[in-house]
């Protein structure tokens, strides 16, 4: 089975809809390096969805041509290429007349895994998402959350321990509490497994927080910028992307840092706010202000200080 | 009546010694249910129910195959389902008449009276079943790599389960109900014994009330029976 | 031979134009009083229960028996308290036609969306207003269906009680002797007729209510 991540190129990958005018998606190039998230992002009519859905062919490409390493698509077995492929969309598609096990066990079993190992497998799963395998796995998908349901779907994506795996807005249909908490979990998920992902959101603060990379569709299904985080917010090629990503980029951009990224000074440390060192630039500006402080201390995992960050190392 | 001209003439009862309560022509007459359980009611009973499965079951795989042709391709749907709307508009009486130049006074003619009326109902509920599973399902199916036939079978079909069951039920039911006119036509099932009653100069009550009531009780069970058969298969549908 | 039934049939019709007219009226009586009635009890019942969303066990318990009960042996009880005449075949279809328009009608009401009924009472709505100003209108569709099936039950089995004396097309059918294959055939026509008749005539209402839900786009 393939386990190790894939490398995922689109090659003028061209979608035009018959009888529409103007294609969905425009001659997309990019390419996710094997093991990381590549987020799509864009406004409604930007395509994502539709590029997204051209990798599993679920809609069939009008031209160029997409590879997954270096194989087109078009060269696999339609039934094989999708059942080698992790697929999560945002109203789950659970199928409601199974248990939660037999969701998850669904591809394993159309592979020919015999009943233990998959019984094994999605014990695995259930843990790897944060779920109780004893109580969750004879349980109805009517029976869970909205989040439970979209952590079995992630686990269902998994099962056959796919080297691609598509997610289509998986965490659109969640409030913000539990979707923030998702988003952790799948980052550790992420970091843990390392497999290569195509994320769709319409939400660029998720795509900053999730993605390696993000590209920018713009209305038309054409790119308008794919790059890092990093380079998105701090030079947005042009006028559109710049208003897509907001007016707060620069704040932004301060998220994807963390104080344990600066160095700290040894000056003297009492009496200021003491934030741990994972904690983002953006969230000790924010304590900064509320506390109208010009310092802090940076605490360390061992709950020692490391030492004193000013307001102005935080903006450098 | 014509009816009973076809159906060879009414059986006149024979009540033997009558008790008080047959000679006032009681409502209630246990007396006469016990004696003539084993004679009258016990085989119309018996026939009635074989009559009910043999159209529930034929009716089923004819309107299984239908609705399989107007799920796969929708062009058929509407033709179809006028047909069996046509079937089930021509009234039962002239039903088992217009029939039996071609198959006698039969059980047949019944039978095939009888299996025409439920297609309405099964062919409807097993479309709408098959075309009530939500697009996100069969989205993840697709993008899970199922094929048609796999789609079909572990996805559509189940689903599809609980309306299918529940077109069953009311075919049954409906079938019970319908094949006790049958009796119009051929001394056949719990019709015969109501026919008999009604048909008794005065009516004979005892007579109406006991083949009526089984006839009742027959329908209700089946509908209670299939209720259960319906929860016990679909276990997923139960939490709501 | 089926063939010539059908010729039969159509040579029936012309030649016996003024008898399926008189008859297709007493049937469409009986039908339509037995309805009327069945509306009356049935329908106020029904609103009620499922604007309070209270008895389902009675709706779906009052369906199933409803279901359950033969026509003829309905009928045959109807003689036998009643004597034979119109109204035995009346209370018959009129107890027929209760169980699919009281079921029907509750759940039309029960399963309008709830949030729509929860913005009317938050506006302040009486009881009375959201039911007849939010719940009836949206639940129309569903109880016109309802209707529909009810209706074309009701004509059918209307038909049966012409083999016990009750007129109306059904005892053309049930003197073969008198009318020929060709009459039944013909009579039969046309009760389907008056039943599809019906059934469009309720599904137009039936569409005209639910259109004006659906938005325009």
């Amino acid at each position: 089975m393939p386990s190790a991540a894939a490398e995922l190129v689109f090659d003028e990958a061209t979608k035009v809809y018959p009888g529409r005018e103007g294609a969905a998606v425009d001659h997309l190039s990019l390419t996710v390096p094997a093991g990381e998230i590549c987020v799509l992002v864009g406004p409604s009519g930007g395509g994502k969805t539709t590029a997204l859905k051209l990798v599993n062919r679920l809609i069939p490409l009008t031209g160029g041509d997409i590879r997954i390493d270096g194989t087109s698509i078009l060269d696999h077995d339609l039934v094989e290429l999708r059942r080698s492929i992790g697929y999560v969309i945002q109203q789950v598609g659970l199928f409601p007349h199974m248990t939660i096990e037999a969701n998850i066990g669904t591809v394993p079993k159309l592979l020919g895994r015999d009943r233990k190992w998959i019984r094994r497998r999605v014990a695995e799963l259930l843990e790897l998402v944060g779920l109780d395998p004893d109580k969750d796995r004879k349980r109805f998908p009517a029976e869970l959350s909205g989040g439970q349901r979209q952590r079995v779907g992630l686990a269902r994506a998994l099962a056959a321990n796919p080297s691609l795996m598509l997610m289509d807005e998986p965490f659109g249909a969640i409030d913000p509490i539990v979707r923030a908490r998702l988003q952790d979990e799948f980052l550790r998920l992420q970091h843990e497994l390392r497999k290569t992902v195509v994320f769709v959101t319409h939400d660029i603060d998720e795509a900053i927080k999730l993605g390696d990379r993000i590209a920018i569709l713009r209305e038309g299904g054409r790119l308008a910028q794919y790059d890092t985080p990093q380079r998105i917010l701090e030079q947005p090629v042009d006028d559109f992307v710049a208003d897509f990503v907001g007016r707060d980029r620069a704040l932004k951009a301060l998220s994807l840092r963390t104080l344990g990224d600066l160095e700290p000074t040894s000056a003297a440390g009492d009496g200021l706010p003491r934030l741990p060192a994972e904690t983002n630039l953006r969230d000790a500006l924010a304590v900064l202000i509320a506390e109208h402080r010009e310092a802090l201390v940076v605490v360390g995992a061992d709950g020692r200080a490391l030492g004193v960050v000013k307001r102005e190392d935080l903006l450098r | 009546m014509t009816g009973w001209l076809l159906a060879g003439g009414p059986v006149i009862p024979n009540f033997g010694r009558p008790s008080a309560c047959l000679k006032r022509n009681g409502w209630f007459c246990t007396d006469w249910m016990g004696k003539h359980w084993g004679d009258t009611l016990q085989p119309a009973l018996v026939q009635h129910i074989e009559l009910t499965l043999v159209a529930v079951g034929i009716g089923f795989a004819i309107a299984f195959l239908l609705a399989l042709v107007g799920f796969r391709w929708r062009i058929f749907d509407a033709p179809l389902g006028g047909l069996t709307d046509l079937l089930y508009a021509i009234p039962s009486i002239a039903l088992f008449q217009l029939l039996v130049p071609l198959t006698g006074l039969t059980v047949t003619t019944v039978e095939i009276a009888l299996t025409s009326y439920t297609l309405f109902i099964l062919y409807r509920n097993i479309l709408s079943g098959l075309r009530s599973v939500p697009d996100e399902v069969l989205e993840s199916a697709r993008g899970m790599g199922f094929t048609r036939l796999q789609t079909f079978v572990r996805v559509e079909l189940p689903l599809a389960a609980p309306a299918i069951l529940a077109g069953v039920r009311i075919a049954t039911v409906a079938t019970i109900s319908i094949a006790t006119v049958a009796a119009f036509l051929i001394q056949y099932g719990l019709g015969a014994p109501i026919f008999d009653a009604i048909e008794t100069p005065d009516l004979f009550k005892t007579e109406l009330l006991a083949s009526g009531g089984l006839a009742i009780l027959l329908a209700l069970t089946a509908d209670g029976l299939l209720a259960v058969v319906q929860r016990a298969v679909t276990p997923w549908n139960r939490l709501r | 031979m089926v063939a010539s039934t059908f010729v039969e049939a159509f040579r029936f019709m012309p030649n016996h134009f003024s008898l399926l007219l008189e008859k297709a009226g007493e049937t469409a009586e009986l039908a339509f009083t037995a309805l009327a009635i069945a509306l009356v009890i049935a329908l106020p019942l029904g609103l009620w229960l499922g604007h309070k969303h209270r008895g389902l066990l009675l709706a779906l318990g009052i369906s199933s028996v409803g279901r359950s009960l033969p026509s003829v042996a309905l009928i045959g009880l109807g003689i036998g308290i009643l004597g034979v005449g119109f109204w035995n075949n009346t209370v018959a279809l009129v107890v027929l036609a209760i169980p699919p328009v009281l079921t029907n009608t509750y759940f039309a009401v029960e399963g309008v969306d709830p949030d729509a009924v929860e913005a009317a009472r938050g506006m302040g709505l009486t009881e009375t207003q959201i039911l007849t100003r939010v719940e009836l209108p949206l639940g129309l569709p569903l109880l016109l269906a309802g209707l529909r099936i009810a209706a074309v039950f009701v004509i059918a089995t209307a038909t049966i009680a012409g083999i016990f004396g009750g007129g109306g097309l059904g005892d053309i059918m049930a003197r073969q002797v008198t009318y020929g294959l060709g009459g039944v055939f013909a009579a039969a026509l046309w009760v389907a007729g008056l039943a599809l008749l019906t059934a469009a005539a309720l599904g137009v209402a039936q569409r005209a209510a639910s259109r004006r839900m659906t938005p325009r786009t």
